[in-house]
């Protein structure tokens, strides 16, 4: 018994020195080192903090972080990055930063990295590789390890919903039960529905979409509805040709259902709103369904006025051209001009673990593993896990050009002229988009013709 | 014995203090050499930070650099130009720009001048009323832009409230940021919330430039308060007025900051003011040629129109 139990504490003290030896991130030279990440100011930052002190906790790597507000985090970040600032070490930058970043060089290549250190990208989800990893998309050249998965979704008033006078009221009107919608016609049904009926006391307006203009929110927002009737990039068999694809007769009525949501059911006074309104609206009772991004579901399911059993949770509806979704989220980089490369690249190792990964979703992340999202585990989580696994599935990105800044400005200008100053016809904004970016990729050397 | 105790002027006893090497140095200096040596400093700073730019954003402006993509500057003529006088949108930015200068400087001068016909009257409370009408003037234009957007929140802001009061409509009927309609006026009605204490200013100052005895003859000819503010207020403010006036449309021409933090320029596009359109090229888009050349064309508008209007004012000052 005394010999066994030697053995086995020779045993675990072997286990433990090899342990020690393999770990690949006890390393006792990064003592006094620091890292600085650089990110988006938003709940799952917060959530990162948290995370990270498991990896100060095990190399001595002190982390310091700059987190910068939504509405400048593209300027400010690119600015750096194009001024080949060593400020940030590690950057969790936009899907469609990639190009750029890897056309100029900013972030550091990570092939022989991950080769080296068997991280496969065959243990993320495809669309988050394709969309936050790859340039050029679709080729085997990864310049990020996929870090935060999102897309938009939708959250619901479900208390509003279960009131049996609504629900009688509703069906009195529709002849069918009301529900989370599945389409777009259901989802301006239910819209149309709510909005100036008074609920608890207040005038409620039907659906919260985006309208930002500065910088993204339009469309992120609109491009929702445009896909699933029919909006393309481009002709997938002749790339950057977008005639007939980008004005398409589908994108044009997919804008216009956009535009009706807007004119029917947003709250007045939300005609340059992005993501900090919509939850705004919700969490005050104002909107009985609410479009925003996954990586604030988990907040708002805590909320302690609208979340718990009053929210509910759905994917974006669907069209006559199919089920599609925004993609958003991004991918974790080491910035090539940084003064601690072999830290950062520490670092990225850690977090690519499975255990991390994990961990990182527990705290309010999303991680976009294979093994962390498509678990049971993971779906029974909350509410809102089902139809984030599912949005997964479907997404779809806007351009990752290393032109994408003047792609997406000329779009938000189009579109935020159509949907909310009524200038022209869907058609007419459409029409003037393909224009706008044909002159772009000219600029980049690239043939739209 | 001190320095103050030595005999001859102050300028011949610091003369004298002059180490050698550099007195033969000076003395050699004519006037205008030395004039030229004290001004040189001033007009390398200017060279550097005025002149410099400008000469390099006109240089700029005849290529299709874009600052943030690794290639070379490839020069293209006149081609940013000729895009831009032919662009419907840019235009349209001028019209918004017009709309929002002639509209805030009109409003500005009429009660502006109001203001200070006002306070150039005695009266209880005077110093302090003085003080209150300055305030917003004396604000940040981020802090106002801010103040003001939560004061047209259609369903919190005291504004809507105001209206509704007076009007009877429903506050969340209408929203003065987001229409179409009433948002390029919102922007006027803010800046000239803002800058009209200025304009009452310098009014202020000309009304208090009139000798009271010209008003006193004024009397005695028995002419009423209507005939006395045409012949004799209005010709002797107007042009302290006119001064007014090309300060505040030089700052409505070039106005930015307000308007970004009101509307960002919506909706759609109804107030984007050409100094808005002009940052998303430059500093969003990064087309550094044309951007340079849009700058260069707000330069050369604004300056010639300044030139002008400079000409007249001093045509009036003679009279």
């Amino acid at each position: 018994m005394k010999a066994t139990m030697k053995t086995s504490l020779m045993t675990a003290a072997l286990i433990g020195a090899g342990v020690a030896a393999a770990a690949p991130l006890n390393s006792a030279y990064a003592e006094g080192k620091s890292l600085t990440m650089c990110w988006a100011a938003w709940d799952p930052a917060n959530a990162l903090v948290e995370l990270d002190k498991d990896f100060t906790k095990q190399t001595g790597v002190e982390m310091k972080y700059e987190f910068v507000p939504w509405t400048s985090y593209a300027d400010h970040f690119i600015n750096l990055l194009n001024s080949h600032s060593s400020e940030c070490d590690l950057i969790i930058g936009d899907s469609q930063w990639i190009g750029g970043a890897a056309e100029n060089k900013w972030y550091v290549k990570l092939n022989e990295f991950f080769e080296k250190n068997n991280i496969s990208m065959n243990t993320f989800i495809p669309a988050t590789v394709v969309g936050y990893s790859e340039w050029p998309k679709n080729t085997p050249n990864y310049w990020a390890l996929p870090g935060m998965a999102d897309a938009v979704g939708w959250t619901y008033r479900k208390d509003w919903f279960a009131r049996p006078d609504l629900r009688a009221e509703f069906k009195k009107e529709y002849n069918r039960e009301i529900a989370p919608p599945e389409t777009w016609d259901e989802l301006l049904q239910v819209a149309k529905f709510f909005t100036g009926k008074e609920i608890d006391g207040k005038k409620v307006y039907g659906a919260y979409i985006f309208t930002e203009r500065g910088s993204e929110g339009i469309t992120m927002g609109a491009t929702n509805a445009m896909y699933d009737y029919g909006f393309e990039y481009d002709d997938p068999k002749n790339p950057y040709h977008m005639e007939g694809f980008v004005n398409s007769a589908g994108a044009v009525k997919g804008l216009e259902v956009y535009k009706e949501l807007y004119k029917c059911c947003q709250p007045p006074g939300l005609s340059n709103a992005y993501m900090q309104e919509g939850l705004d609206a919700f969490k005050s009772g104002e909107v009985a369904m609410q479009m925003n991004w996954y990586a604030f579901f988990p907040g708002l399911y805590k909320d302690p006025n609208v979340g718990g059993d009053k929210i509910g949770f759905f994917a974006n509806p669907k069209g006559p051209y199919g089920q599609f979704t925004q993609l958003g989220g991004q991918g974790l980089s080491v910035v090539a001009y940084s003064h601690n490369i072999p830290e950062a690249l520490d670092y990225v190792k850690w977090f690519a673990q499975p255990n991390v990964q994990q961990k990182w979703t527990a705290l309010g992340g999303a991680s976009a593993s294979k093994a962390v999202l498509l678990s049971d585990a993971y779906k029974a989580s909350a509410p809102y896990a089902p139809s984030f696994v599912a949005s997964m599935g479907f997404v779809k990105d806007f351009w990752a050009e290393p032109l994408y800044v003047p792609l997406l400005l000329d779009m938000q200008k189009r579109l935020h002229d159509f949907v909310v100053a009524d200038k022209g016809t869907a058609q007419h904004a459409l029409d003037q988009l393909v224009k706008d970016w044909v002159k772009v990729f000219l600029q980049e050397g690239k043939n739209p013709a | 014995m001190t320095a103050a105790d030595e005999p001859g002027t102050l300028v011949e006893r610091i003369a004298a203090q002059t180490p050698p090497h550099v007195a033969a140095r000076v003395r050699g200096l004519s006037d205008r050499s030395i004039a030229w040596l004290f001004i040189a400093p001033t007009i390398l700073l200017l060279l550097a930070i005025n002149i410099f730019p400008l000469v390099w954003a006109i240089r700029l402006s005849f290529t299709s650099f874009m600052s943030n993509m690794p290639m070379p500057m490839r020069f293209n003529g006149i081609d940013n130009y000729i895009d831009i006088l032919a662009d419907e949108d840019v235009w349209q930015h001028f019209q918004a720009t017009a709309h929002f200068v002639v509209s805030t400087i009109a409003l500005q001068v009429v009660i502006g001048l109001g203001l200070a016909l006002l306070i150039n009257r005695q009266f209880r409370g005077h110093s302090f009323w003085t003080t209150v009408i300055l305030l917003p003037m004396m604000l940040s234009p981020a802090v106002v832009g801010n103040f003001w957007t939560l004061l047209f929140q259609p369903q919190i802001g005291p504004f809507n409230y105001l209206i509704s009061f007076f009007t009877g409509a429903p506050p969340s009927s209408f929203t003065m940021i987001g229409d179409v309609r009433l948002a390029p006026w919102t922007i006027v009605l803010v800046n000239t919330w803002m800058w009209t204490p200025y304009v009452m200013l310098i009014c202020l100052a000309g009304l208090r430039s009139i000798p009271d005895y010209i008003y006193e003859a004024a009397e005695v000819d028995r002419a009423s308060p209507w005939r006395q503010f045409w012949a004799i207020t209005l010709p002797m403010v107007l042009p302290f007025l006119m001064l007014a006036v090309l300060f505040q449309a030089i700052q409505a021409f070039e106005m930015f900051d307000l308007v970004n933090l009101l509307t960002s320029g919506g909706p759609g596009s109804v107030t984007e003011l050409v100094s808005i359109t002009l940052k998303r090229s430059a500093f969003e888009k990064w087309e550094t040629g044309y951007s340079s050349a849009l700058a260069v064309i707000l330069f050369v508008t604004v300056f010639g129109a300044a030139n002008i209007y400079v000409k007249a004012l001093n045509r009036v000052k003679q009279r």
